[in-house]
């Protein structure tokens, strides 16, 4: 292992990171606190508790959830694609380094700012409703994992990408709509039984689920199923990255 | 001494069906600089490429100092430094965190020292703090030198080093490659200034659509390769080569007030005394002469128009 090479991606990351800092976090808080103004506030006050939560309470979790999928997948496949782009990514294959250290620097880096994203927003969330955490090691497992598998997943999105256009792609026609239908705003249980169904087959889903339960102890699906499909997605997104480093694909020629 | 690169029935053939490389042998000695010459699309930035490990091989081997690219690439690449074609840098980072970034990617200790001497060698230590996008294009070339040199590479690819470079980083450049062959760092540089090959390299290859043509030392290939012309200054114009010197294949310059006469150096016999014999048989005075030997461009133009 070149834990420097990691290291010295990580760092350059995080730097870039820090120099748009401010757009990274001001944009999404704002947006946060207009949801809470709109659904909390305006909506949520004619909404009746959903299993002892305040409606305004209720959607924190999934709104984090929405926050920390958009945000790692955007960072990681991002911070990939540029390099790509740029044609500085010969350093990357030339180094002596394995795939390893590179996922560990890009998918690290996309990964951290997104914790410290869903961090601040919680904090954000704070504010206007009173948060109550229930399983706090649990809440911050879901946080960490699934800030990883979404940056890994970015991080295949960057590698696949050949255009600015595809890198929004992704996010915006499937991301978004995943979580908002997925239980951001609301319980599957008060949905139909045929969608009930439906939304199962929805991977997000099983996150804003247990995330949810690691706040309230309530949710859609056993906590159990939420984790495993977690770890399930996170591996197939490592098997995704091995077969694209396996194959050069679109890396090398 | 055994080589430092061994290539080995390298072949690349792109996914267009495109043959880049043909069953390529080479040996890259330690310590030496290797020009590799060729036309536009010879397959120069592949082969460096393959090396390098930016492109996979279709075919063959390479080892670098023993290690094989593939297999043991850590080993390998470790010891290369590579500064490519384009100019391909990040564009929001400063010159010395993007420097500095390379030593990072290759393992080394942070070491502030050696990266302020590399940027200063290459004049770049006044840019240090500047933006990357902000920089001219000779400039950002310094900075993809500066970056191959972070690492302190016991080998250096420069593929076409000066296309786009000024005289006097052109000057610094070469300063420095001496200064790197001194210390025992092996170069291997592509150059479309065949007078710089011929300045710099130990030795020359010449590849051309996708074949090695040619390896040879410098010097040895202009010897062998290399045409002398005697060029005699007359008295009196002539015009036309008058026919008792026929034999001798002489042309007519200088609007007949030269005549030039070409033989090769590597002939036991020159064919000169018989000239000048023949020459005041037939009357023919001059009042001064020189002589030139073709250039390696010359030799090298003529053996890429051999193979078409
Ligand atoms: N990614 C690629 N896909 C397909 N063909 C390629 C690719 N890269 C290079 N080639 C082709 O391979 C051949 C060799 O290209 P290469 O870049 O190695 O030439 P070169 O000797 O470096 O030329 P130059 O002097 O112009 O830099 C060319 O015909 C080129 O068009
Ligand atoms: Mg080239």
């Amino acid at each position: 292992m070149n834990f420097r090479a990691a290291g010295a991606i990580y760092g350059f990351e995080m730097a870039r990171t820090g120099r748009t800092l401010m757009q990274s976090i001001i944009s999404p808080v704002i947006s946060t606190s207009l949801y809470f103004v709109v659904f909390g506030g305006a909506i949520g006050s004619r909404i009746t508790e959903i299993e002892g939560v305040s409606y305004g309470a209720f959607i924190v979790p999934g709104l984090v959830m929405m926050m920390l999928l958009t945000q790692s997948t955007a960072n990681a496949s991002f911070g990939i694609y540029l390099p790509k782009f740029v044609g500085s990514i010969y350093e990357l294959l030339s180094a002596p380094i394995s795939y390893v250290e590179i996922v560990l620097g890009y998918v690290g880096a996309a990964a951290t700012k997104s914790i410290i994203l869903g961090l601040i927003i919680l904090a954000t969330a704070g504010l206007f409703v009173p948060l109550r955490v229930a399983h706090p090691v649990w809440m911050i497992a879901f946080l960490v994992l699934t800030a990883v598998t979404f940056s890994l997943f970015g991080f295949i999105i960057g590698i696949w990408a050949d255009g600015f256009e595809k890198l929004q792609v992704i996010p915006l026609l499937v991301i978004t709509p995943l979580t908002f239908l997925g239980g951001s705003f609301y319980s599957v249980s008060v949905l139909p039984p045929i969608w009930q169904t439906i939304s199962l087959f929805n991977p997000v889903l099983y996150l804003i689920s247990g995330f949810r339960w690691s706040f309230y102890g309530i949710a859609d699906v056993g906590v159990g199923v939420s984790l495993a499909m977690t770890v399930l997605f996170m591996a197939l997104c490592l098997a995704g990255v091995w077969w694209i480093f396996r194959t050069g694909y679109r890396l090398k020629q | 001494m055994n080589p430092i690169i061994s290539v080995a029935n390298l072949s690349k053939t792109y996914a267009s069906g495109l043959h880049a490389l043909r069953r390529i042998n080479l040996d890259i000695r330690r310590g030496e600089i290797f020009a590799l010459l060729g036309p536009n699309g010879a397959g120069k930035t592949t082969l460096i490429g393959i090396i390098c490990g930016i492109v996979n091989p279709t075919g063959g081997t390479v080892t670098v100092d023993g290690h094989d690219i593939v297999r043991d690439y850590r080993a390998a690449r470790s010891l290369i430094g590579l500064v490519p074609q384009e100019l391909t840098t990040d564009a929001f980072e400063t010159v010395w965190a993007t420097v500095s970034f390379s030593r990072g990617l290759w393992g080394k200790r942070a070491d502030r020292d050696h990266i302020a001497g590399v940027l200063k060698a290459l004049s770049l230590w006044d840019k240090r703090d500047s933006k990357i996008f902000t920089l001219s294009g000779g400039t950002k070339r310094r900075v993809l030198i500066a970056k191959a040199l972070s690492h302190e590479p016991q080998i250096l690819f420069l593929d076409e080093p000066t296309a786009g470079v000024d005289v006097e980083l052109r000057k610094d450049m070469w300063g420095i490659v001496r200064s790197l062959r001194a210390a025992g760092v092996t170069i291997i540089l592509t150059t479309h200034y065949i007078e710089e090959a011929e300045q710099m390299a130990d030795r020359i290859g010449v590849i051309n659509k996708g074949e090695l043509i040619l390896v040879e030392e410098k010097a040895e290939l202009m010897r062998k390769l290399g045409k002398k012309q005697m060029t005699l200054h007359l008295h009196a114009k002539l015009d036309a080569v008058p026919a008792a010197l026929a034999a001798h294949r002489l042309t007519l310059a200088g609007d007949g007030t030269e005549l030039v006469y070409t033989y090769d150096t590597q002939a036991g016999r020159t064919g000169i005394t018989a000239l000048l014999h023949d020459l005041g048989a037939a009357g023919i005075g001059f009042r001064d002469l020189n002589t030139t030997q073709s250039s390696l461009e010359d030799i090298f133009v003529d053996l890429v128009r051999r193979g078409q």
